[in-house]
């Protein structure tokens, strides 16, 4: 279990390290991204979903488990209208504030305490998505 | 089309690949954020939806990688960072209604930048490509209209 949180934690500081080295940390680049002025986001979510992908897919063809042990999850998704219609709600807090829900974690990292707002914001919006609309 | 320069946008890609891989090799977990609120929130409320099996069972070590991420972005902030610590000018009703819009619409799709974006695409799943695709056309669309009407930053 704890071996379990060690290895998260670790794989978490890459990801917080990346997200910060990449500059999606900052509201400002996502921003500049979503209009169009700075392509280079589409690099970096390119990049972690293509490392990713070669290992999701090629690994548990070489290992029959896990190195801790357990099974290789599966990410189960069906595609609704909620899919969609959640997507295009968050692409409009995506453009209004240029925030997500792992950059806002690593721009907490980076010292940038308005974006606790922000993520209070998004606790409030996952509070009333699971209360009322579920 | 890239003012930065190309490298630490793929260099950044690269680390939060090998991040979420390095978690998915030793524990078959897959590394996403969006799930964190809903997890985290179990803690709280006891309304049936939080409540659910699989919230529960990923509750702590969702908030183990959350604060591996804090932790990271820290890290590189007081080594590598060229300019330092960050406080963004975007301005905080934009934050805050962004931030609303970004939980709910998240939790209500199943997925967010790294779960559909980086995990979905990854474990190429369609569904997670029509989210990738609504999200991105949304959020330059939306993007787009706030510059156009003079809201800066």
């Amino acid at each position: 279990m704890r071996t379990k949180h060690f290895f998260v934690f670790t794989g978490g500081l890459l990801f917080g390290f990346g997200l910060a080295f990449g500059g999606m940390a900052k509201q400002e680049v996502v921003l500049s991204f979503l209009q169009l002025r700075d392509l280079g986001l589409l690099l970096l979510l390119g990049g972690s979903a293509l490392v990713t992908a070669l290992t999701i897919n090629l690994v548990p063809k070489l290992l029959k488990k896990p190195l801790l042990g357990g099974e290789f999850k599966k990410r189960k998704r069906t595609l609704n209208k909620n899919t969609i219609i959640g997507a295009a709600i968050f692409g409009v807090g995506w453009g209004i504030s240029g925030q997500c829900p792992g950059s806002a974690m690593a721009s907490i990292g980076v010292g940038n305490i308005p974006i606790l707002i922000g993520i209070a914001s998004m606790f409030l919006g996952a509070y009333i998505m699971g209360r009322f609309f579920a | 089309m890239f003012p930065l320069g190309t490298f630490p946008y793929i260099i950044g890609g690269a680390l939060i690949g090998i991040g979420v891989s390095y978690i998915y090799v030793t524990t078959g977990l897959h590394a996403t954020q969006s799930s964190f609120f809903s997890t985290t929130l179990s803690f709280f409320t006891k309304r049936p939806y939080f409540q659910q099996k699989q919230y529960l069972d990923s509750r702590s070590w969702r908030i183990t990688f959350a604060a591996g991420v804090i932790l990271g972005a820290f890290i590189y902030t007081i080594t590598l960072s060229p300019e330092g610590f960050f406080t963004t000018s975007v301005q905080w009703w934009r934050l805050a209604i962004g931030g609303f819009l970004v939980g709910f619409g998240t939790r209500l799709s199943k997925g967010c930048t790294s779960g559909h974006g980086i995990s979905g695409l990854a474990s190429l799943s369609t569904t997670s490509l029509y989210a990738v695709a609504t999200f991105l056309a949304v959020g330059i669309g939306t993007a787009m209209v706030f510059q156009a009407l003079g809201v800066t930053p």
